[in-house]
């Protein structure tokens, strides 16, 4: 029903625009205000459209509202409404009255928005120097649906950009019924330093000292900590970072050996990680919470075991070991029993597999396996065990899930150098996320929105 | 006239006088033979000792130069035997794609030397460190090079070289030697490097060697 209104409404809006919209070839990041989806490029979808209006007011307003435009059109779940040309959608004013005194009266053209195919229409009006309200409308329904007043601080600051993704998150769960991922960074490695990225590609910054030379970074489910390994001159101890206070710490027990890929439990109170020392590599567990009670859990003496992930229940890890000579992907309880294969395998057909991570639903684990000797992205139905390949052009490697379960981070070299992208399991949509090379071992954090939001 | 001569001869008169006034000057003492002889033999005494002392000390700083041309010659030879054993010790060996048994041929020659210089100089202790290609995943590749330097520290420990002498370590694919992605490239950056980190100072070839 959807689609057919809004492919009548277009069919008046086209006639009325003579511009027609832009041949463009199929860019692998079109530019956001590109995407056109009406006039002759125009394929009708199922995702209600989304309308952001646009007010000129100033700098702040101009950042929120392409801040908002962009986290709600890499949310993938809506049909982003834009003139040809990249235009946008002026907020409607009523002119003043006949007499001419006074300002225009702001008000909603449901009906004009409606018969450019929107179901919903952001707004962002200004109301002092650094206070706006973003308003969510139901263009279908005609009635707001969210109304937000945030205050705003400097436009350079990382808080306004994160208060401004919460917002499309919010915006978000209230049209799709599903939060966002856009309040939310990913950690990766780039020349042995650790730097982080919001989940818009904007504000890249470094995430640890300088010196330290570093390697698998990985979140806690509260977003609050993050773990990663710095490398010293003997072997590599773990570091764990704690957001709000800016603090870090070396993790007890983890100054001797190489002691990397790390994963923490849900509850955050565990952590399991890979060891590498004289007898192999091998999974071991460490109580965060008591700082004690270090425990082998991979036991197997010819095989190495690594790069282990909690199951979002806390219950199980699956991890990789070479015990069936190549690298593949494991499952096992949390105190080591039951170790078995976790995605299936042909025993000589079936290449490496490698960097698995469990969806924060728990119903999936992504991992990177080698295809004629490239390494590609697969998922893993962890009820059916069902395995279906994502990726196929050039090197995909290193998955890492957003909080929403549905996006995925990975490391591609498909322009020619390692870059990060992020492919949408629903619609197959990739776009490049750094554009600065050299980039390795991502890890997406959960929405951060908690510890922003004023 | 007469006055002037009376001058003249006035003066002549004081001249005599003065020339007659005093006795002649007593002839110098003569040389005492005994005395000069004494002096002379204590002159060339002196000399005898001062050649003599100049002529050990000269021997004693050739001595001296000799011995320190014997022990810088000797440091040489030590330091040059130091640096080639050094440079057999730190020889890397190389593995074939994602494996980690250690080759036959050239890999386990250098291998075999690498234990004979252990044997040969009980103080050393080494340090393998492993390495990846960059192909497979970072964090796996950080336990293959582990694993690469196991099996070269389990090669020595099986033909009698103490564990406790050599630690292992990986960088995975962190320090390429070579940063281009062929095989050629590939295949020099799947090793194991050797690093002496105790007893390296001075070290003995091996017999044989």
């Amino acid at each position: 029903m959807t689609a057919d209104r809004r492919r009548v409404g277009l069919k008046g809006i086209c006639a009325l625009l003579v511009v027609p919209a832009a041949l463009h070839g199929q860019d692998p990041v079109p530019p956001i205000d590109q995407g056109v989806r009406i006039g002759i490029t125009y394929t009708p979808g199922v995702r209600p459209g989304m309308l952001v209006l646009r007010t000129d007011a100033g700098e702040i307003v101009d950042s929120v509202e392409a801040i908002l435009t962009r986290d709600l059109d890499y949310s993938d779940r809506f049909e982003m409404i834009t003139l040809p040309g990249g235009e946008r959608m002026l907020s409607t004013v009523r002119p003043a009255g006949d007499s001419g005194d006074g300002e225009g009266i702001r008000f909603v053209n449901y009906s004009l928005y409606s018969a450019l195919g929107a179901d919903f229409a952001v707004e962002v009006e200004p109301v002092d120097s650094n206070r706006v309200i973003v308003t969510l409308y139901d263009v279908y329904g005609q009635q707001e649906k969210k109304r937000i007043s945030v205050v705003l601080g400097q436009v350079v600051n990382q808080a306004f950009r994160m208060v401004v993704h919460d917002i499309a998150d919010q915006f978000v769960f209230g049209a799709a019924g599903e939060m966002g991922y856009s309040a939310s960074s990913v950690l990766f490695v780039r020349n042995q330093r650790l730097l982080m990225i919001d989940a818009d590609g904007g504000a890249l910054r470094s995430a640890a000292p300088a010196e330290d030379s570093v390697y698998s970074p990985v979140w806690a489910r509260s977003g609050r900590q993050f773990i990663y390994t710095v490398f010293t001159g003997t072997g590599g101890k773990l570091v764990l970072s704690d957001r709000p206070t800016a603090s870090r710490r070396t993790i007890s027990g983890t100054e001797q050996h190489t002691n990397f890929a790390t994963a923490i439990s849900p509850s955050g109170e565990e952590i399991a990680f890979a060891r590498a020392d004289g007898s192999g590599t091998h999974v071991y567990s460490y109580n965060l919470a008591q700082d004690c009670c270090l425990q082998r859990l991979t036991l197997d003496r010819f095989s190495d075991n690594l790069s282990p992930t909690f199951s979002p229940d806390g219950r199980r890890i699956a991890f990789v070991s070479d015990r069936p000579g190549l690298p593949q992907i494991y499952v096992m309880a949390v105190d080591g029993t039951g170790q078995e294969l976790f995605a299936p395998m042909d025993w000589g057909v079936t290449g490496s597999s490698y960097a698995p991570e469990w969806s924060p639903d728990g119903t999936k684990v992504v991992f990177h396996r080698d295809v004629n000797r490239s390494p590609q992205l697969f998922i893993l139905d962890t009820r059916s065990k069902e395995v279906r390949q994502l990726t196929s052009f050039g090197r995909n490697e290193d998955p890492t899930w957003a909080a929403d379960s549905r996006h995925i981070a990975f490391v591609s070299d498909r322009t020619g150098s390692s870059q990060l992208w992020v492919i949408d399991l629903e619609t197959g949509r990739v776009r490049q996320l750094t554009r600065i090379g050299g980039v390795r071992l991502p890890a997406w954090s959960p929405r951060l929105s908690e510890t922003t939001t004023p | 006239m007469k006055l002037k001569l009376t001058m003249m001869l006035g003066a002549a008169v004081i001249v005599f006088a003065a020339a007659c006034s005093s006795s002649p000057p007593p002839p110098p003492p003569g040389p005492d033979p005994d005395s000069i002889a004494r002096e002379q033999a204590r002159q060339d005494s002196l000399a005898r000792e001062q050649a003599r002392a100049d002529s050990i000390a000269r021997a004693r700083q050739m001595e001296e130069q000799r011995i320190a041309r014997e022990r810088e010659e000797a440091a040489r030879q030590a330091r040059m035997i130091t640096e080639r054993v050094a440079n057999m010790m730190a020889t890397r060996i190389n593995f074939d794609f994602d494996k980690y048994a250690v080759r036959a041929g050239a890999d386990t020659e250098a291998l075999e030397g690498k234990v004979a210089i252990m044997r040969a100089n009980s103080a050393v202790r080494i340090e393998v460190v492993g390495h990846a290609d960059e192909r497979g995943s970072d964090e796996y590749n950080l336990a293959l090079g582990n694993r690469r330097a196991i099996a070269a520290r389990d090669f020595m420990v099986n033909r009698g070289i103490d564990a406790s002498r050599i630690t292992v370590r990986s960088m995975g694919e962190r320090q390429p030697l070579d940063n281009r992605s062929n095989e050629d490239a590939w295949e020099a950056n799947r090793r194991d490097e050797f690093r002496i980190t105790a007893g390296g100072n001075q070290l003995v070839m091996p017999s044989g060697m």
